[in-house]
């Protein structure tokens, strides 16, 4: 149990997806503007990345090893997660309207979002098992989530702030980001 | 009137900036007098170095950028003092000068200057030189006394590693290892009933975070009121958690923002890298700020706007 | 729209006008993660502008045959067999940058300048000018990189391209080599460059 917990606070706090290992910058830099939308996204980003990191081990496990075909691992990751997006949106279209609502016009973005082909390398190169797996996906995604709903409430007052012209979009961004890099690394050693 | 801090509409800042920073200012002059006398002359000239070249920054910020410059607004000079009064008596000039640059240049003016910038400035330039030379922000030594220019100190273990060693009459006189400003608990406390009597600050924040890093750190089983003594809690919670532009609106939302930071002091002390949290502390509640805001209180959309526009 | 345009010109295109890194702001995260040295982004830059000029040429060649409602995955298969043919050469001709990129590596699969150029650029034009495209974005890229790098290895570590530069007192910035130092030196660079741009634009419409 106590493991189980550092595990969680490592992925989600220590080894930040984005304050510390720098995956889904993109989404993080450029979708979090509203706290709503943020939250939205990262629960989808959530539910793909626990998939994927289940779907993948698998992929991984029973059909690369055996095969002695590890080297393709790369682009089997990327056709997997691909076709996952895709079915998890079919899936959440045809049983809950209001969830598709919600979270289907994030879910396309998700395919080029290196979070979830990151995870599933991931936890090939760290040798997790299954459960650690799904728990590196869902942890990881929390972390992300935790990062970009931070970030859309910071980038929210700063709508009013008279930043410096050259500065506004992307540049304030990256330096927000810096900032909260720093406070993130209050967690050093928490796990 | 600079009234930018009019997007925080705390009940007790209808005072004007410069009057609220001067108020601060001299409710610093105890810690620094007494870390003037525990570390020497040396500590006074790191205060002096740090507070120019904080005031130096904004000045040749607001010059380059051509804005009317607004240094006698007393804020620069602030967070200054309170960087240097978080710095090591032994740090090199330089250390401080970069960190007084960082805090206001990075983490004040690129995000438009005082009441626009979302963490503490002098918070912030505390973590950048303390992940950037973790060696020389973390070389602690017993005071030395007035006249110790240029004595070698005898280096020492911050009080936090081994709280037993320590007399509560020396920690909360300050007769103890720790950064210039931190370690007099009663300088501090003086300040606090100063800044307490002129109304620039109310008293929830700082009792707030005292009270939970005391409940926390007896839940984890450490003694309690040596957690205060030690460190520079006391010192943050009184001059650098209630820095107005980076924390909540609401009363309500400053307690939980207090709760916060005083749990995390204790989480990072207790199970962290670092044998002090107060400075992550404060900055993870910044982070959090613009969020607790959103759910302490009901915005009035383009208020704010209207506001800047009636101070041009 | 580019058959108009010179070959040159593409180039240019990628490398200044339109550069991925600082004017589109794409591929954020192998420009953030790996530039702690010059070197390292280099060899980013470079193992991308293969990618990118492969992907581009073969993508170019086949944009008549994919049908449009498959066009990204097969863009992605043909994407993830140019990183599978860069990550194996250097697994094995350059095992320290190899180690270095890490996950980065594989992860060009996702970089967003690559499936963009595919989409926005290759599936519309020539071979010819294609593999232009590819090569100025690339570049360009690749330029972005080794700047941020040299400038974060300068500050984190005295050094450029492991040349120590600084004088033997200097105490390196280590903040500068951490994640956070990343994102700052990114958002400043970006920042100086929209305020050099900004003011190049207003000198031209002044003399005009």
């Amino acid at each position: 149990m106590t493991k189980i917990l550092l595990f969680m606070v490592s992925c989600i706090l220590t080894n930040n997806f984005i304050f510390s290992r720098f995956l889904g910058c993109c989404p993080f830099l450029g979708v979090s503007r509203k706290v709503e939308t943020a939250a939205s996204m990262g629960l989808a980003v959530t539910f793909v990345m626990g998939i994927a990191s289940f779907v993948t081990w698998f992929v991984y496990n029973l059909i690369l090893v055996p095969l002695n075909i590890e080297y393709l691992q790369t682009g089997a990751f990327i056709l997997v997660i691909a076709s996952l997006v895709q079915v998890v949106e079919m899936f959440i279209k045809k049983v809950s309207q209001p969830l598709y609502r919600a979270l289907g016009i994030y879910l396309p973005l998700i395919t080029t979002n290196c979070a979830v082909l990151g995870v599933a390398v991931l936890n090939v190169n760290e040798g997790y098992g299954l459960g650690y797996s799904v728990m590196n996906g869902v942890f990881g995604a929390l972390g992300f989530t935790l990062a970009i709903v931070l970030m859309a409430g910071v980038t929210e007052r700063l709508e009013t702030s008279k930043i410096p012209q050259a500065l506004k979009g992307f540049p304030i961004t990256l330096i927000s980001a810096s900032l909260m890099a720093i406070a993130f690394l209050g967690f050093g050693g928490l796990a | 009137m600079n009234l930018h801090l009019a997007s925080a509409p705390h009940a007790h800042s209808n005072q004007s900036t410069p009057v609220l920073m001067r108020n601060v200012l001299i409710a610093l002059i105890p810690c620094v007098a007494a870390g003037t006398y525990y570390f020497g002359w040396y500590a006074l000239l790191i205060l002096a170095a740090s507070t120019a070249s904080a005031i130096l920054a904004e000045f040749a910020w607001q010059k380059l950028t051509k804005q009317k410059v607004r240094i006698n607004d007393c804020s620069a000079a602030v967070t200054g003092l309170i960087l240097g009064l978080n710095m090591p008596p032994q740090s090199p000039v330089w250390l401080v000068c970069v960190g007084s640059a960082f805090a206001i240049i990075v983490v004040k003016c690129l995000f438009g200057g005082l009441g626009d910038n979302f963490m503490n400035p002098a918070m912030a330039a505390r973590a950048v030189l303390l992940a950037s030379w973790p060696v020389r922000m973390t070389s602690w030594v017993m005071p030395t006394g007035i006249n110790s220019f240029g004595v070698d100190a005898v280096s020492s273990a911050t009080p936090l590693t081994n709280l037993a060693s320590y007399t509560y009459k020396d920690m909360f006189l300050g007769n103890i290892p720790g950064t210039i400003g931190e370690t007099c608990k009663a300088a501090i406390l003086l300040g606090f009933i100063f800044l307490l009597i002129t109304k620039t600050i109310s008293w929830h924040i700082p009792v707030t975070v005292v009270a939970t890093t005391f409940v926390c750190s007896w839940l984890f089983g450490k003694d309690p009121v040596g957690s205060i003594l030690a460190g520079g809690l006391l010192f943050g919670a009184v001059f650098m958690a209630t820095d107005y532009v980076t924390n909540p609106m609401t009363i309500f939302g400053q307690i939980i923002y207090s709760v916060g930071i005083g749990l995390m002091v204790a989480i990072i002390r207790n199970f962290g890298n670092y044998p002090e949290g107060i400075t992550y502390a404060i900055l993870l509640m910044n982070i959090a700020t613009p969020l607790i805001d959103r759910f302490t209180k009901r915005r009035v959309y383009g208020h704010r706007k209207e506001a800047k526009k009636q101070n041009g | 729209m580019a058959k108009n345009k010179s070959l040159g010109a593409i180039i240019k295109n990628g490398l200044l006008d339109e550069n991925p890194t600082f004017r589109l702001v794409l591929g954020t995260c192998p420009t953030l993660a790996v530039t702690t040295s010059a070197i390292n982004g280099v060899g980013m830059g470079l193992a991308a502008t293969f990618v990118l000029v492969f992907s581009n040429l073969v993508i170019s060649l086949l944009r008549n045959l994919i049908p449009d409602n498959v066009r990204i995955p097969s863009f992605i298969v043909v994407i993830s067999t140019f990183v599978t043919m860069v990550e194996m050469f250097m697994h094995a001709y350059l095992p320290d940058l190899f180690e270095a990129l890490g996950l980065f590596i594989p992860l060009i699969v996702v970089n967003c300048i690559i499936l963009a150029r595919a989409e926005a650029f290759a599936s519309k034009n020539g071979p010819i000018a294609s593999i232009c495209d590819g090569l100025g974005m690339g570049l360009g890229f690749t330029a972005a990189l080794t700047l941020i790098g040299s400038i974060r290895e300068l500050i984190g570590n005295g050094s450029v391209f492991g040349f120590r530069i600084m004088t033997a007192g200097y105490e390196p910035m280590l903040l500068i080599l951490m994640p956070a130092g990343g994102f700052l030196m990114f958002g400043l660079i970006l920042g100086a460059i929209n305020a050099i741009t900004a003011k190049a634009s207003e000198k031209k419409e002044g003399t005009d």
